[in-house]
Order: C-alpha cells, then structure tokens, then sequence
C-alpha cells in the first residue's frame, strides 16, 4: 500500500516576468515501510519537493494523495493537522526553538496535537530516550552538539508517531561521523517500521536507503532501487 | 469549548515561556503601559480624592441651611450688575425677618472682614473675621476642642470675646492651647472663649471654620466698619431636610415685605443653598475628568502603539520560530492566540506593577492632596491593560498567523 501518490506536480514561482519552474513534472509513488533518498545538483527542486511532500507548501499543478486523501485541495488548518499528526520534519538546521530545552522541544508537537501535559511529557521523554539524550532532556540547543540537537529533532519528528519521516540533508551541518551517528539511528528508525524519505548530497548516505530518486532541473532523471543498500553498525552513541 | 480551554492553557504556558525567555526586552514592553496604567489608576484616584473632599465640605455647610444674601452665590440667570445694584442687606433686615419667621430653627446673621491677628509676636494674615451673634453656633454643627461658643449676652454686649477655628489656633499657639489668652484683631484685644475641633475640608478655602475666627457681629461694626459698609448673609436653618423648602418660601415671603417690594418688582436678595454649590462642583469635576481622561487615554494610546512596535519586532525575530511551530503542526489561529496571549500577559504585568506605582504614589501623595485607591481603581488597572494588551498584540499576532511557514523557515 502506497502512503504518498503524486502524479504531474509543478512548481512555478513567479519572479519578476519570468516564471522559474522548481519542479516541472514529477511523479512518484513512496510505499509503506519504504527507505527512500533523493539527490540531485543545488537548484533541482529537491527541498520544493521536500515541502510539499511535507505539505508546508502547495503544487502549483498535479494531484499529490497522502494516505487516500487529496492534499491538494486542503485548506491551512488541515495542512496544519496532517503535518502535525502524519509528518515529522527534519531540517538540515535544526530548527529548535532556541531558548527551550529539549524536553519542551520535543513535547511541541504534542501540545498542537491537545495532548494533555502528564501524558505528552511522559511521551517526549520517552522519545528523548530513544535517540539517547535521557541526559540532555533539560538543556537548551545552544548546550548541546550538532549531532545532539539533530537528534532532539529527529526526538520531536518521532514522538507523534507519523506516517512518514522527511529529513531534508540531516547530516549537511555534522562532520563525517557525527553524521554517520545520525544514519545508524535513521536505520534503527527504519527497521522499527517508519517510513524515511531522506534528501542528500552525499552518495554513501544515499545508499542508506533502499531506493535513490535523482532530481535534475525539477524532473526525475532517475528512479532506482540500491542493489546492495549499506547497513550501518550499531555503534554507542555519545 | 474545552479545547478551546486547552487552547488558552496551553497558550499562556508558551507566552510565559517566551516572556521568561525574553526577559529584557519584555521588560522595556512593560514600560508603556506601566506608565499608562499608572497615569490611569493615579489619575481616577485623584479625581475621586478630589470629588469626595468636595462632597464632604459642602455637606459641611449642612444640606438644611439657607443663606439669604445680596449676592447669588452660584446663579447665573441674574446678571451681576443687577445684583450689584441691590440694596445691601443690614441689621434692620435681619432683625425684621427673625421677628416674623416661624419655621427656621435657627437664624444668624453674619458679616466678614480681614484683619490682621496677633498673639504676642506671631502674627497671622489673611484670615478670615466672621462677625455673627451667639445663635451662630446652632446653625452650623461645629464642635469644641476646648471652650464654647459666645453666649447671647456677649453677643448682645458686643464683648470682646472670640471662638478661633483650629488651623488659626494651631497658627496663633503652635505649643499649647489658646483658651483664655488675649489675641489682637488689628488693634482690638480679644479674649479666646472658644477653640475649635478640625471641621472642614480644605476645599472651602477661607470658608472653612478652620481658617476663620468668630466675634460678636457688634464688634465688627464697632471697631472695623460701618454698619452699611457691607452687605450682611442671614444663615437660615431648617429644622430638617424636608422642610427646607418650606422655610425657603417663607424667607420669600417676609424678605418681599422687609424690604418693601410690590406685587411687580423681582426679589431683591437670593435665596442659597448647598445644591448650588453641589452642582457647580460637579461642572468642575466633569470638566477635570474628561481633561484628565485624556491625557490619561494618550498615555496608554502611546504604550500601545510601543507595545504593537515590539511586538511587531518580535514577530519579525521569530519569523524561524514561527516557521517552526507551523511545520509541526500549529494552526494559524494557535499562532495568533500565542501572540495576543503574549501581549497580554506582558501588559498584565506591567498594569500590576503600574497599580503598585500608583499605589505608592498615591499614599505618598495623600499626605498633601486626598486621594482614595479603591478596588474599582484594581479592577480598571486590569481590564485597561488586558484590553490594551489584547488591541496592541492583535496586528502583529495577526501577521505572524498569516507567515507562509515555507518563507518562514527560510527566514534568517
Ligand atoms: N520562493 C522562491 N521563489 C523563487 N524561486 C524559488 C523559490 N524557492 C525556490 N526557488 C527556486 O526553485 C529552485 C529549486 O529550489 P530548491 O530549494 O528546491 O533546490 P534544492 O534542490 O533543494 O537545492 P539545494 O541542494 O541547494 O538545497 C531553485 O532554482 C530556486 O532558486
Ligand atoms: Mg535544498
């Protein structure tokens, strides 16, 4: 069963008199318990595909169904509930709120879910857990390292049980093996039964993933499965 | 309904978050609308001080006296130069009208003069010299420190006794108490038989027994002035308050035929009474209040245009945090709620601390002006600022529900 169906999606951005296609056509199908990367060059449209895919942005022209339901024809407020209860987000930056602590970082969600305070905070700890920061629930961004707050963000995409995960370059900001720290716990992500759609600029990340998307100039140049997907090592996170 | 409690729950927990997160520039929000709080509260405190000290030193006069005088006190129908044209009241008019009048309860006449007092070297000016006889007492409700009013016999002697009010007492004798002493007015000795309890309030100025020394009104003619010098007032008192009127139209009625006037002729003299009084210093009050509205509803119009400045500026600071909290699922109307909420909360704050100024103040204040805090002045304080916060954060709340989150999160 496929969670997300798009056929023919276009984003046209009007800048100035001239019309700048950031995705002229593409479609694609992304199926349950699926590992999926994209790549392409700088400017391929893979963060405009990221944000509709995530549904923070409208197509300008195709249908995109999530889960059986036209996304295309919904208004903010419904966005704003499947982005909250189907989706979780994970940006290249971070994105935390600066001046809260992780726990509050990761309980956010819930309280635009209307989770009630006693059970939401039981929930994000236990997602804090999870990605192993049970000693870091009550530091702030600015005290932790990159790869720690990757990981209160990936705590906060997690914690609401989503369909799907979409990380848009997650290991752009980390060094080499604080981003390969990233992938061994997107795998674990993966096997527990999440889907993952993760964009990358970088091949042997890409090869995490159980299928590669290549984007050029806002189409699908290719569309093919790894042959032999890298399994990462379980190693102690720290 | 109880998601929309949630709602509100959840909201202010985010705005104190974020207020405690922001705590210096929160703090410059509150100033706004700590100063027009303050100016708010501060100001209907001193307009009510004002209004009750008013109120308290007319009802001083006593609501069931009448004062028959050349004069209108608070008229404005009759024009000055025709009262001025009347012939003087004098001490045949009195004597005649007392002779006739059945209803009053008491009648004095009365007659002012200024003069100088002394008591050994101090000296005391401006005050004052109330000339009546001994029935004086029995149309007023003045109390005693020490002492007693002049007696009919002194009265009619023309004796040169005196009853001092308490602020001259306090002047003349700042050590002790002035009962039995020789005191000077001009150059006439006077002996001290009576020394009054405080009475008034300081809004009657020189009419406040306070400020005013009483001799007998023989006196008056005998040392400091002709008998026809100056137009005399009959103090009248009813009985009580439901018969004012009808000692009202008696004193007509004798008036008209003591000073012989026809069927035709307008009354000659005027008939006043504490409501003329009372409504004019309502004019006055209103006319303080609505000045004082104004000055009070710029004060707080000007924190609220500086609070929508700084929220605007937040809003703009967290354009990535707004961002944020769309991607992962807050609703326009959530981001909005937020916002207001903040504003709120801040100006909640800064209209407590802003009550807590006003309060100080006010205390510090009534040591030299009456002032009254009351709880109505707590309750303004906090409906004014939730309202200013609710007005002044609603447009910036309402850009930052409206970001694109896509924007947003693009925003550096
Ligand atoms: N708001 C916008 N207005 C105009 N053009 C835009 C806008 N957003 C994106 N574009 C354009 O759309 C194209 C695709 O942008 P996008 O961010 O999707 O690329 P990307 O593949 O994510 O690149 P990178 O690898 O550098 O992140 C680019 O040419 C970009 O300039
Ligand atoms: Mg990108």
């Amino acid at each position: 069963m496929n969670i997300i169906t798009i056929e023919h999606i276009a984003k046209i951005y009007q800048v100035g008199t001239e019309e700048v296609h950031a995705l002229a056509d593409v479609s694609m199908t992304i199926g349950k318990n699926e590992y999926v990367a994209i790549m392409g060059p700088s400017g391929s449209g893979k963060s405009t595909l990221m944000n509709i895919l995530g549904c923070l942005d409208t197509p300008t022209k195709g249908i995109y169904d999530f889960n059986g339901v036209n996304v295309s024809e919904m208004n903010d407020n419904e966005l704003a509930a499947i982005r909250n209860k189907e989706i979780g987000f994970v940006f290249q930056t971070f994105n935390l709120l600066p001046r809260s602590n992780a726990l509050h970082n990761v309980e956010l969600p819930l309280i635009y879910a209307g989770m009630p305070s006693s059970e939401r905070k039981e929930r994000a700890m236990e997602a804090l857990i999870n990605v192993g920061l049970e000693n870091r629930v009550y530091h702030r961004p600015n005290e932790l390292s990159g790869g720690q707050r990757q990981r209160v963000a990936i705590a906060r995409a997690l914690v609401t049980r989503p369909s799907i995960i979409l990380a848009d370059e997650p290991t752009g900001n980390l060094d080499t093996k604080t981003g390969q720290e990233i992938m061994i716990l997107f795998n674990e992500i993966y096997e527990a039964g999440n889907t993952i759609i993760l964009v990358t600029h970088e091949e042997y990340i890409a090869e995490h993933a159980e299928r590669i998307i290549r984007l050029r100039d806002g189409f699908v140049e290719k569309n093919e499965k790894v042959e032999n997907r890298f399994i990462p090592q379980k190693r102690e996170l720290h | 309904m109880k998601n929309f409690l949630f709602e509100l729950k959840e909201s202010l927990l985010i705005a104190l978050y974020a207020i405690r997160a922001n705590k210096v520039r929160s703090m410059l929000t509150t100033l706004g609308i700590i100063i027009g709080v303050t100016s708010v509260v501060l100001m209907s405190t001193a307009i009510k001080g004002i209004d009750n000290a008013f109120q308290e030193g007319v009802s001083s006069l006593g609501s069931d006296n009448l004062y028959i005088d050349k004069w209108a006190w608070f008229n404005n129908d009759i024009p000055w130069w025709e009262m001025r044209n009347r012939k003087n009241l004098d001490m045949d008019d009195y004597n005649k009208y007392e002779d006739l009048a059945k209803l009053p309860a008491a009648i004095a006449p009365t007659i002012w003069t200024n003069k100088k007092i002394k008591f050994k070297e101090r000296n005391v000016e401006g005050i004052m010299i109330s000339g009546t006889t001994y029935n004086y007492i029995n149309t007023t409700n003045l109390t005693f420190e020490s002492g007693r009013f002049f007696n009919d016999f002194e009265s009619r002697g023309a004796r040169n006794v005196s009853v001092i009010g308490y602020t001259v007492a306090k002047q003349l004798f700042p050590l002790g108490n002035g009962l039995g002493q020789e005191i000077k007015i001009g150059d006439v000795k006077f002996k001290v038989v009576g020394v009054l309890d405080e009475q008034g309030s300081w809004v009657m100025g020189n009419f406040n027994p306070d400020n005013q020394v009483f001799i007998p009104i023989d006196c008056v003619f005998k040392y400091f002035q002709g008998e026809k010098f100056r137009s005399i007032t009959i103090n009248v008192r009813a009985p009580n308050s439901t018969s004012v009127e009808a000692v009202k139209e008696e004193a007509i009625g004798i008036m008209r035929r003591v000073r012989g006037l026809s069927y035709s002729e307008d009354n000659d003299f005027s008939i006043n009474q504490q409501d003329g009084l009372l409504s004019t210093i309502n004019q006055t009050i209103g006319v303080i209040q609505i000045a004082g509205l104004f000055i009070t509803g710029l004060a707080l119009f000007v924190g609220a245009i500086g609070i929508m400045n700084i929220m605007f500026v937040s809003v703009k600071e967290r354009t990535r945090e707004i961002g944020v909290r769309k991607a992962i699922g807050a609703k326009n109307r959530t981001i909005l709620t937020q916002f207001i909420m903040e504003a709120a909360v801040i100006c909640l704050m800064g209209g407590m601390i802003g009550l807590g100024i006003a309060v100080t103040l006010s205390m510090i204040v009534n040591q030299y002006l009456p002032t009254a805090v009351q709880a109505d002045s707590v309750i303004l304080a906090v409906v004014i600022s939730l309202l200013t916060g609710v007005l002044s954060g609603f447009a910036p709340a309402y850009t930052a529900s409206k970001l694109d989150p896509v924007e947003a999160l693009r925003y550096e």
